[in-house]
């Protein structure tokens, strides 16, 4: 698959975003590390819509004829990229209302303040779930179409929020042991998923080329693919990485996205260093922008049956 | 109703003529302009609706070419209508011809991640999904003589290696040429159930290559052209 940016922008900022917002909820549900003060819980808020926001509007980058994006709404019951649509948008009043009663009540975990940041969070949730559907529904690339792909999403938005929020409270000088905790658990767990499902693609399977052109029991050649040049399928599906670069980038990317921030996290809570937080929040956005990138390039279309590839 | 194209593998010559008739149509049809980028420069490339591709089955010496045209295929399953946030790709009922409509679409290009076919081409200039129409604009026009309601590809093959008509009428031509020949359907697998259906190429007594029998004239020929040679 092509892997535009813009489809990258939009599952790892829109994912951070709403793991920011999920975090948030959690840790003043039950007042982990003495809960967010308001100052954090609106910085923390804020965050999380500036992600989303920058997710949201990036996609629409993505879009080749924009003015009907507001159509995108209409077949929730069918698509779930309208369902991913009608969620991101229902998030919005529910995240600003909770920071408008934290502005103006200071009530980070009264009633109305948790009724509102715990329906945030979860709207923010089933906003991700619909994302990963968005790829795993698709028979045609088996890279996407597992479960592991809404799984994925989950862990690695949960996590870039953990970081996030956990590096917010270092550099304010709050207490962050058990965020910073949840934040490593987070973090291990989803460089595990992504271990098992860089597994599970790398199981051959799927249709063949004999399957394509339904000459099953013959060994099938491309003699001739019937254009000059490149062609809208070759520009969006024709991407693939050679198998050893494949695992150079994955090496780049575990460090980026899991070491370093790990790393980082335990080297500041330990000195108190805020740079080291800031350090674990740049790495944990490149290295799931790196991981977010390999998901595109490494998904491989049965149309590139058609073009000559022996197995997709 | 079901319609679709039954396409004959034994005797498609893979001239590209029912491409470029599809696109002539086309191209001022219900989806038109399709689109050209850089047509006569050194990258050119631009929207079709049919496109031809050539394949070798087999290995040498009982190879064979295949030419293997490939359009949309009306899918039962047309999962690319199922994923279509905006409405603007449906399945006709009375048909099952899949259109797009041109009015809705917003270019987001995940129907064509849903297409297993390659049927689906974004315009880059209007921004919107093409697909082929099945000739809608052909096949239901009153004004032209009943012969020649079929889709332009149908019409121009020289081969007559396509056929159109209701898949679902088990006495139609196409239904009989299904199930004589052994018609199949691409990537079965995946369940999409296309209507388009594919007829393999008959079983033919092999062609002798090597070791003909040459004939005296042939013989003669031969000689005088080596003593010529020389």
């Amino acid at each position: 698959m092509h892997p535009a940016l813009a489809v990258i922008f939009l599952t790892l900022f829109s994912g951070g975003g709403f793991g920011i917002m999920a975090l948030t909820a959690i840790v003043n549900d039950f007042q982990i590390d003495r809960g967010l003060s308001p100052l954090q819980t609106m910085i923390a808020v804020i965050l999380s819509l500036v992600f989303v926001s920058i997710g949201m509007l990036s996609s629409t980058a993505h879009l080749a004829n924009p003015k009907n994006a507001w159509r995108a709404f209409t077949r929730w019951r069918t698509s779930w990229l309208a369902r991913e649509g009608v969620f991101a948008v229902l998030y919005y009043p529910f995240a600003a209302l909770y920071l408008i009663w934290v502005f103006f009540t200071g009530g980070t975990h009264d009633a109305v303040g948790l009724i509102l940041v715990n329906l945030a969070g979860v709207i923010g949730l089933v906003t991700v779930f619909c994302q990963g559907m968005i790829y795993a529904v698709l028979r045609t690339i088996r890279q996407w179409n597992t479960a592991l792909v809404p799984a994925n999403f989950y862990a690695m938005g949960l996590a870039t929020g953990a970081t996030v929020l956990a590096a917010e409270r270092i550099i304010m000088g709050a207490p962050a042991d058990t965020l910073v905790g949840i934040a490593l658990a987070l973090l291990a767990a989803s460089a595990v998923m992504k271990g098992i499902y860089y597994f599970w693609i790398g199981r051959p399977g799927g249709p063949t080329i004999r399957t394509a052109i339904g000459f099953n029991r013959s060994t099938v050649r491309i003699l001739e693919q019937g254009h000059t040049f490149g062609t809208f399928l070759t520009e969006e599906f024709g991407h693939t990485l050679p198998t050893a670069k494949a695992r150079s980038v994955k090496v780049v990317m575990y460090i980026f996205a899991f070491v370093i921030p790990i790393a980082a996290l335990v080297i500041s809570i330990a000195t108190g260093q805020s740079a080291f937080a800031w350090i674990a929040v740049l790495s944990v956005i490149f290295g799931i922008g790196v991981e977010r990138w390999l998901f595109f390039v490494e998904a491989q279309h049965v149309v590139n049956l058609y073009h000559g590839r022996q197995q997709c | 109703m079901r319609l679709g194209l039954v396409i004959d593998l034994d005797t498609c010559v893979g001239c590209h003529a029912c491409a470029v008739a599809c696109k002539e149509w086309n191209t001022s049809g219900t989806t038109a302009p399709l689109t050209d980028y850089d047509p006569y420069g050194a990258k050119p490339s631009g929207v079709w609706f049919n496109r031809i591709r050539h394949y070798e089955v087999g290995d040498y010496p009982y190879n064979k070419t295949i030419n293997f045209p490939m359009s949309c295929m009306h899918c039962e399953n047309a999962e690319c209508v199922t994923v279509c946030p905006t409405g603007a790709s449906y399945k006709r009922a009375e048909d099952g011809i899949v259109l797009v409509d041109q009015n809705k679409c917003m270019g987001c290009n995940y129907c064509s991640w849903a297409c297993p076919y390659g049927a689906r081409e974004l315009d880059r200039v209007s921004g919107t999904m093409k697909k082929c129409t099945l000739c809608i604009d052909r096949i239901y026009d009153m004004e032209i003589p009943e012969e020649e309601r079929q889709p332009a590809c149908v019409l121009t093959c020289p081969a007559h290696a396509r056929m159109f008509g209701d898949v679902d009428d088990p006495e139609s031509p196409v239904s009989r040429a299904v199930r004589d020949r052994g018609g199949y359907q691409l990537m079965p697998e995946l369940n999409y159930n296309p209507t388009n259906h594919y007829l393999p190429p008959r079983v033919h007594a092999p062609i002798p290559t090597e070791e003909l029998k040459k004939k005296v004239v042939r013989k003669v020929k031969e000689w005088v052209n080596r003593v010529v040679e020389r």
